[in-house]
């Protein structure tokens, strides 16, 4: 793809349980220790266009954090590769590149309780000379304000704000690393509505004002739809259905897509409308055991005997929309 | 129609070392049999701490401080500890946000069931897991009765929340009191639940008070809805008209905030600042500093509009659109 700045190409991750020494003990007097590994992410590609902001939704366990993981360049992929203009974003399990950074769900858990949050912000840009120590006052005052926060807050300790603004100071310490791919898993998961809303127009407008490339990660299908151009949905570790936002919220392809959009709920503005949920039967399968063929069959209104037996492939079709479904 | 519940007054105030929170302040209402209300509001607005006053789970340092909860014409305000259990789980029921938190992960899911039946009586054992059985099948769990002899950490955590329902459902209460039951799940499990807890109601007759802090899953749900706001309600009213022209300010900012309600893209409309604490409220309206309505006059106690079941605590309300 023309254009494209970051890339996964066909990455899988594994994760293998850690023997503990309980279960040395137990697997030692002949009891079974479960040692499958999961298999979080399998074969994914996609590539994410420079300036444009890509959006990953699925329900939990789909993978798509540890995709977003893969593609910050702070997991390694167990097979495949993920590159950034070309180049590995990662050496070993060393992130080696400050041209992605991330933004967190949780900015109780992603901002160090002990460092004020002023050294929080100036920590990464000194560590790596983008700024001197002493201009660094000056570069956290710029940044505090340009993300909606009193610059003389640069003292204050995490545990001062509420959550709103400490996922501001989350996005402040990942914008002064100047980088060119903001991946943010989660962004807004953890806030109150109104608070949402402040945060998704700060992101929108730093985005176009720093015309920043995006990786947007959200369980949530409306906050999506609101900022990305291109959508990618997931089920059990692979993308499903992928393609232009407004095609993919408006004439979803994927059953499972179908399924998930029809299962939201929405404003009943009409007290005439009646409630029309066609949820999703059944639930999302162990990815200890996924299903053979569709890993969605065992969910699918549509399903056949193809569906059971093969699995349908990722390919692309005459509109540019990417589906992995025999049927759609 | 004689009401089921009527809250009058409701005042709970929690005694603090830093203060009094005023979670809960002269909230008012009535809910009839079969009615489905739903709660919303942000997180510290005081949804949760009116249900638990309700069922009577307020612990120190909190306590109702004043007002009035009849209960199909009983005061449960200052009703004696043993008489409360007698109606807690029996004609008032609680499903809890966390159904993690909420089962015992050391017994199995037929031993706390058989609790809770016994709890009230229920009879022998055999019947006490029918009744189990038959209920954990009403709520969508398929093999019911062998399920009973699983633990917890066996099921998901949609199962587990039906669980945590069908629990509430054993003695077929009168009213149940749901807080944020579906906020942990997916969206498609959400839905499965929204859907069966549609149809539970309306086949029982049940009362069901739905806490939640999305405006979406109560408007398709509930036939009221009630908006609190710093312990307070600030409007109520039938939800496809609340939504759609709502009277108080916040309620619109509310929705304006919704990413739903806004073109892709476009800059949302947001409520400046953020909820006030609840130890030290503005005097007037608490809404008043984030309002874009606010005046003078918002610093003195705000009134009650009403329009023909609707209400609304403000000053300037958004009367045009209604």
């Amino acid at each position: 793809m023309s254009g494209a700045i970051l890339s996964a190409e066909r990455v899988t991750r594994r994760f293998t349980p850690h023997i503990t020494l309980g279960d040395r003990i137990a697997l030692a007097l002949g009891a079974k220790v479960d040692r499958r590994p999961v298999q979080a992410v399998t074969d994914v590609s996609l590539a994410v266009t420079q300036g444009e902001t890509l959006g990953l939704v699925g329900e939990s366990g789909c993978g798509k954090s540890t995709l977003g993981r893969m593609l910050a360049g702070i997991l390694a992929p167990s097979e495949g590769a993920v590159r950034l203009s070309g180049a590995a974003p990662m050496r070993g399990r060393h992130k080696i590149t400050t041209r992605i950074q991330t933004v967190f769900q949780d900015p109780f858990a992603s901002l160090n309780p002990r460092m004020r949050i002023g050294e929080t912000i100036a920590e990464g840009p000194i560590a790596h000379g983008f700024c001197t120590r002493a201009a660094a006052p000056a570069m956290v005052a710029e940044w505090l304000s340009r993300v909606g926060l009193d610059p003389a807050f640069a003292q204050r300790f995490p545990h001062q704000f509420s959550g709103g603004q400490r996922q501001r100071v989350a996005i402040a310490r990942a914008l002064a690393m100047q980088p060119e791919v903001l991946v943010c898993d989660e962004p807004v998961a953890s806030l109150d509505v109104s608070i949402q809303a402040q945060i998704l127009n700060l992101f929108l407008e730093l985005r176009q004002d720093l015309g920043l490339t995006c990786l947007f990660i959200s369980h949530d299908l409306s906050v999506v739809r609101h900022v990305s151009d291109r959508v990618a949905v997931m089920y059990l570790g692979r993308i499903v259905e992928l393609g232009e936002a407004a095609k993919v919220y408006t004439a979803p392809r994927h059953p499972y897509t179908q399924g998930l959009l029809e299962s939201v709920p929405k404003l009943m503005l009409d007290s005439n409308a009646a409630l029309a949920f066609r949820p999703i039967m059944g639930e999302l399968p162990s990815p200890l055991s996924p299903p053979p063929g569709c890993t969605f069959h065992p969910r699918c209104p549509k399903a056949t005997e193809l569906c059971r037996t093969e699995r349908p492939p990722l390919s692309v079709r005459e509109d540019g929309t990417l589906l992995a479904c025999h049927h759609a | 129609m004689s009401a089921l519940l009527e809250v009058q007054e409701l005042r709970t105030h929690f005694f603090t070392r830093a203060g009094v929170v005023k979670a809960v302040e002269r909230v008012s209402f009535a809910l009839a049999r079969g009615e489905i209300l739903g709660l919303v509001g942000e997180s510290g607005s005081g949804k949760t701490v009116t249900g638990f006053s309700l069922i009577g789970l307020v612990d120190p340092p909190g306590r109702i401080v004043s007002g009035s909860i009849r209960f199909d014409g009983h005061e449960l305000v200052g009703l004696p500890t043993a008489e409360m259990r007698k109606l807690r789980g029996k004609r008032i029921a609680m499903v809890f946000q966390d159904p993690a938190a909420t089962l015992n992960p050391v017994l199995t899911i037929g031993t706390q069931m058989m609790l809770a039946v016994q709890a009230h009586g229920g009879g022998s054992e055999r019947a006490g897991r029918d009744l189990a059985a038959r209920t954990l099948a009403r709520v969508g769990i398929p093999e019911a009765a062998s399920r009973l002899d699983a633990y917890p950490h066996e099921f998901s955590g949609g199962m587990r929340q039906r669980v945590a329902i069908a629990t509430a459902l054993l003695h077929g209460p009168e009213l149940i009191i749901a807080d944020e039951p579906t906020t942990a799940l997916d969206v498609s499990i959400q839905a499965q639940i929204l859907a069966e807890m549609k149809q539970l109601a309306k086949q029982s007759g049940t009362a069901l008070i739905w806490i939640s802090h999305d405006l979406a899953t109560v408007s398709s749900l509930a036939d009221r809805v009630m908006v609190m706001y710093a312990g307070r309600i600030v409007e109520s009213g039938p939800v496809s008209t609340v939504l759609r022209s709502p009277l108080h300010p916040y309620t619109r900012g509310l929705l304006d905030s919704l990413p739903a309600m806004a073109k892709p893209g476009q800059k949302l409309n947001q409520i400046p600042g953020s909820t006030p604490s609840l130890l030290s409220l503005p005097p007037g309206c608490p809404f008043a500093p984030r309002c874009s309505r606010a005046d003078v006059l918002c610093a003195t106690d705000p009134p009650s509009v009403t329009l023909p079941g609707r209400l609304a605590l403000c000053h300037h309300p958004l009367m045009a659109a209604a």
